[in-house]
């Protein structure tokens, strides 16, 4: 049977059935477990479907596996789901994950378990929902329905009495920017006529969305803003920190970064790319900075959580940095470093889960010598780390290459300046990754590790780990395998934003082969 | 013999990463012997491998270089739309000579860690990170583009970081490496930086390509492009870090806390001199900068001076052949500086000959003296381990620069060299060079005659003196005995001219230099002053001896006296000029402060998260407006947002045919 035209609607709707499945379930031992690991890596086995039939010599710019049907005639409104190369390995990333998460949430969650494995496979609907939705009316439905099973997981399974706290900040900052976005899409269906997401780049391709440019750029940053909110952007990053903070590690790994990152790429570059070449300036800058503030903030942490928050937001900044350089290779590396950071920083926060659920503490100072207790665990750790670092033969070293090299190839203004600053992050992550090793697993033992007597990886932490490990090192060295999709959307986007550089009259543009030097 | 096939390069680096991959993940379970007869013997095949490579290129009708490139999976490494990155190795003569070192003095190294591990925990780790040690250095001197380069460049980095962290108890050891690793950084955020210019204005990373495209351009350098200087300075910066050189030299003494062995293989023979081999290799960038090319010496000049004029007054044997390393590192960027790669690259053969000899033989008295390494607990050993003290000695004349041991014609090409040069500095470096040597020659004797000579200072030990100082195993002297032939020996193929040689290693590396600027110039110039040359600085050498001989053999004090006589300047150079206090005052402090000051505490929590103050008043009104409706019931209060945003979804959704219905 094929089952090509119909792939994406079970990949999206299938983590709700079996959500439906669960709620239905006793809760009693361990069901609740297994019924959510069967349903996750049933919905990994309907993503692998997507690489091996995808069509790799297809055109750029066209979508695969696509439905396309009318749902609601009046306002016209359609299902129109479809993958390229940007979305498809995003979609196998979400359905790789989702399994990870439960192997990892299998102890540290031990109440309201059904509560909290159907949230979290109602957040992967979502996701999956972003991810391949065409039609902008049913993209906007999945991106709000993400809100709220995190909002719920973060209130409800948080791990200090501040939880609600955090799940509100979270909430608002995410919403608010939302019904911005909401009354942009809004308008340029008052302005077009559709919520096809292939028309209305089309009809933004040839200038044809509203002669009205105050408003466009009104809409444009309604956009923007409520992506970069969620990304987070610095300085709109105040709900990450807390959010990550509190949130049980299976959320933590889905928090952030990956909806909005794509949402950027799809929508805000392709409805607005006139608008988004004038204000990409600003967010080469703003990402520049972010990479320098979050690993600085990060080494200066002792709440190991939080330094994985800054570092996130430095990592994240990383990808806005090579999304707005509009180039080839930041774009590419962009979107490989998605996949890259999603895995590394999963695999971290994993990590911490378990060193908490042994001795109970996120505090660095509280540990040390850890690594004459628990090798494996230690050798884990230093893995995941280099991969944060970038070093060369694991995956993020290719995208934060390729990023920063774009970055270079940039023909914005004071682009030499901005990747200097930005290359810095390769020190400040070294800097604050080794620094944890160190505190927690080198030199004397810490108060916890003496008092604590844990017990090393067991099979299950293996089986959820090894597989990141093996993922970190075959994209580090056979990027080509993910980049031949990837590329197609990235070469296709580079030029259509290039040509849009030629007639926007404020541009400077500058050839890159005529400038030398760094500033 | 038949010709090796370029394909079996490709064992030369895989074979000890299968080595890492068998210690690294059953080594633990392994007997001892299991572990070091797998590290060895995924070690001595790269060897012989090395030699047969060497027999091939060396035959008559050789080509001048050997590439190949592999492609595991059908695809290049990084493939996307304006780059091509491939798993591309080349070999030419100059690659010829780093792997000699790489894989020879690795492979003895490796041999002596047999002995010197003997009792230590974590063997299997040892073995295992000393292998990818092996993997990433030779991926570093076979790559044929600056990425795959870079990729051996950093992989040796991580191998030093686990390696000055093997003791990782030791508070000291786990900070050290930690420091050399974030050191390196530094140095790396400029060698990206250079890559990601080379990609703008080259287009590719391939050195074959890039020294085409920038032979095809010579107006380039007419109309003075600044991307040349750009390049060839960024590059530097990561030269300087892998290489100790100012100003992140800083590293290389700390790196010290690692076991003996790692600092002769890493931080002495190979990784440290990785830096010295990039700029050899990327020498027609630096050659179209003559500004770079001056920064190069001028460096390398000020750091041999510097870090001479520290190690004479260490009291630690190892930190004493550390500086003596970052001297000698110096004197290669000198030469490099100058245009006499080939000068530059057989010093760094020699010294990898008898630096790796003098820390091994270090080792060898540390192990004698159960762990003892300050000199001024050491003394009139050189009865007690007579193999150690003639193998040392060997070393010591070597890098004195004392006829015929090899450090002597390398030094003196370099001096020879640095003083023809048509550099306006080339004097002043000349002298620098000069009293370096000087200062070299005594700090080493200093060492040989306090650890060797004058009374026993050695601390009694539980057991008492006698019965505790021992001479090694054969499998440690073994490889000290091939070193001291090979330092006595070593400098024979660089014979220049004047001395009735045939300047053996410079024209073995013709076919990479040739095109270079530098290298014609010389030739012309008498054989005459070549020969005054060499006398004066071998009478330098002299002199060092003699004061070394005056001050701590003869009249031991006299070097307290003064010292005591000058506290301030001995203060100072003791505490190496206060340049780790320096950078701690004036740039770490400064930035946690202002990070915890101003990041964290204004930018953080007051404008993020009060810029929030807008999202936090509008949180407090709506919790309020919930906590009336619905008992402020978080959950709830989602739900009932959930339940709203439903309706309102449904309302549009199906508002047509709601509309319909009614």
């Amino acid at each position: 049977m094929n089952i090509d035209p119909i792939i994406l609607t079970l990949i999206v709707f299938f983590p709700l059935a079996g959500a439906l499945l669960l709620a239905l379930l006793p809760d009693r031992g361990r069901t609740m477990q297994w019924a959510a690991l069967a349903v996750t890596l049933v919905t990994l086995g309907l993503t692998l479907h997507l690489p091996f039939h995808y069509s790799y010599a297809s055109p750029a710019g066209s979508f695969q596996f696509e439905q396309n049907v009318p749902w609601i005639s009046a306002p016209a409104i359609r299902y129109h789901l479809g993958v390229d190369g940007l979305s498809m390995w995003l979609m196998v990333l979400t359905g790789l994950l989702a399994p990870l998460g439960v192997l990892i949430s299998w102890r540290a969650v031990d109440s309201r378990k059904k509560l909290f494995y159907v949230l979290f496979l109602l957040q992967q609907v979502a996701m999956m929902g972003i991810f391949a939705s065409l039609d902008m009316f049913l993209y906007y439905a999945f991106w709000e329905m993400s809100l709220v099973p995190m909002t719920l997981l973060i209130a409800t399974f948080g791990r200090s009495e501040y939880r609600r706290r955090a799940a509100i900040k979270y909430f608002l900052y995410a919403f608010i920017p939302s019904a911005l976005l909401l009354v942009a899409m809004l308008w340029l269906y008052a302005q077009t006529g559709t919520f096809d997401l292939p028309k209305l780049a089309a009809l933004a391709a040839g200038n044809a969305i509203s002669p009205n440019t105050t408003a466009l750029w009104l809409a444009s940053l309604g956009f923007l803003v409520a992506f970069s909110v969620k990304v987070p952007v610095f300085p709109l990053h105040g709900w990450l920190v807390d959010a990550i903070a509190e949130a049980p590690t299976a959320a933590v790994m889905v928090l952030a970064g990956k909806t909005a990152l794509y949402s950027m790429m799809r929508f805000s570059l392709a409805i607005f790319p006139e608008q988004s070449h004038r204000v990409a300036p600003l967010m080469i800058a703003l990402a520049a900075i972010g990479i320098v503030y979050g690993g600085l903030l990060a080494l200066v942490q002792h709440d190991l959580k939080k330094l994985a928050a800054y570092s996130t937001l430095g990592q994240l900044s990383f990808i806005v940095l090579g999304i707005f350089s509009f180039t080839v290779a930041g774009l590419d590396g962009g979107i490989y470093q998605i996949l890259n950071e999603s895995l590394a920083g999963a695999a971290f926060f994993m990590l911490l889960g378990l060193l908490y659920e042994r001795y109970g503490s996120y505090d660095m100072r509280q540990y040390g010598g850890l690594a004459q207790k628990l090798p494996w665990v230690v050798t884990m750790f230093v893995l995941v780390s280099l991969s944060i670092i970038g070093l060369p033969m694991l995956n993020s070293f290719v995208g934060e290459f390729l990023i920063l090299s774009g970055s270079m190839q940039s023909g914005f203004a004071h682009h030499h300046l901005w990747t200097a600053v930005a290359a810095t992050g390769v020190i400040l992550s070294a800097a604050y990754m080794l620094r944890m090793i160190q505190r927690v697993f080198y030199c004397e033992l810490g108060t916890k590790s003496q008092a604590v007597t844990a017990w090393d990886l067991d099979a299950r932490e293996h089986l959820a780990l090894w597989p990141m490990v093996a993922l970190f090192l075959t994209m580090g060295v056979a990027s080509p395998l993910w980049m031949r999709a990837i590329d197609s959307f990235g070469a296709a986007a580079a030029s259509r934003l290039a040509s849009v550089q030629c007639t926007a009259p404020t541009e400077t543009p500058s050839l890159p082969t005529t400038s030398g030097g760094v500033h | 013999m038949n010709s090796m096939p370029a394909s079996y390069i490709w064992f030369i680096p895989l074979l000890p990463f299968a080595g890492f991959l068998i210690n690294g993940t059953l080594g633990r379970r392994l007997p001892r012997v299991v572990v070091s007869s797998v590290a060895l013997f995924f070690t001595a095949v790269p060897a012989a491998l090395v030699a047969w490579l060497w027999a091939t290129m060396c035959t008559a009708s050789a080509p001048s270089s050997v590439d190949s490139v592999i492609r595991p999976y059908g695809y290049d490494w990084i493939n996307i739309t304006g780059l091509h990155v491939d798993f591309a190795f080349t070999v030419d003569h100059l690659t010829l000579i780093m792997l000699a070192v790489v894989t020879g003095v690795g492979f003895l190294i490796h041999i002596y860690s047999v002995g010197y591990m003997a009792h230590e925990e974590g063997y299997w780790r040892f073995f295992a990170y000393l292998n990818l040690f092996m993997f990433f250095m030779s991926v570093l001197v076979l790559a044929a583009n600056f990425l795959l380069l870079f990729v051996g460049w950093e992989g040796v980095g991580l191998c030093s970081y686990l390696l000055i962290g093997f003791y990782f108890k030791k508070t000291s050891a786990a900070v050290a490496g930690k420091k050399a690793f974030i050191v390196n950084r530094v140095g790396d955020f400029g060698f990206l930086l250079a890559m990601f210019l080379l990609i703008v204005h080259f287009g590719s990373l391939s050195f074959k390509e890039v020294f085409a495209t920038l032979a095809q351009n010579p107006e380039w350098q007419q109309q003075g492009a600044h991307f040349l200087p750009a390049i060839a300075l960024l590059l530097l910066l990561g030269a300087a870090g892998k290489s100790a050189q100012i100003p992140l030299y800083i590293w290389l003494p700390d790196a010290m806390e690692g076991p003996t062995p790692v600092s002769a293989l890493i931080h002495a023979a190979t990784m440290v001199t990785a830096g010295v081999y990039m700029v050899a290799r990327c020498h027609p960038l630096f050659d179209s900068s003559p500004l770079a090319l001056t920064v190069v010496a001028v460096i390398g000049a000020a750091t041999a001076i510097v870090a001479a004029s520290i190690g004479m007054v260490q009291h630690d044997i190892k930190r004493v052949l550390a500086y003596s390393t970052i001297s000698q590192l110096g004197y290669m960027f000198l030469a490099c500086g100058m245009g006499a790669y080939a000068a530059g690259i057989f010093h760094l053969l020699t010294h990898a000959f008898f630096k790796a000899l003098l820390f091994l033989a270090a080792g060898s008295v540390i192990h004698a003296l159960s762990g003892e390494q300050d000199m001024r607990n050491m003394g009139g050993l050189w009865r007690k381990i007579p193999v150690t003290f003639w193998t040392m000695t060997a070393g010591v004349f070597a890098i004195a620069g004392i006829p015929p041991f090899a450090g002597f014609f390398s030094k003196d090409e370099i001096l020879y060299r640095t003083f023809t040069s048509s550099n306006p500095l080339h004097i002043v470096l000349w002298l620098v060079g000069l009293l370096t040597a000087g200062l070299t020659s005594f700090y080493m004797y200093r060492l040989w005659f306090k650890t060797f000579f004058g009374e026993q200072r050695t601390k009694q030990s539980g057991d008492g003196y006698p019965h505790s100082v021992h001479e090694s195993s054969w499998i440690m002297l073994l490889p000290l005995v091939i070193l001291a032939v090979l330092s006595v020996i070593g400098g024979w193929i660089g014979i220049p001219a004047a001395l009735g040689g045939n300047n053996g290693i410079e024209h073995f590396l013709d076919p990479v230099f040739a095109n270079s600027a530098a290298n014609e110039a010389v030739t012309a110039s008498g054989h005459g002053l070549e020969l005054v040359l060499a006398l004066i600085s071998v009478l330098v050498a002299v002199a060092g001896f003699y004061f070394a001989y005056l001050f701590y053999y003869e009249k031991p004090g006299t070097a307290s006296a003064l010292a005591q006589h000058n506290p301030a300047t001995y203060k100072l150079v003791k505490n190496k000029y206060m340049v780790d206090e320096l950078y701690s005052a004036f740039l770490i402090t400064p930035l946690l402060m202002f990070t915890r000051g101003v990041l964290e505490l204004m930018v953080d929590q007051g404008l993020v998260n009060g810029s929030g103050a807008v999202a936090g008043a509008t949180t407090r009104g709506l919790a309020w407006i919930t906590r009336k409706q619905i008992s402020g019931n978080i959950r709830s209060y989602a739900g009932w947002l959930a339940i709203g945003a439903a309706a309102v979804i449904t309302a549009m959704v199906f508002g047509d045919a709601l509309k319909g219905l009614l």
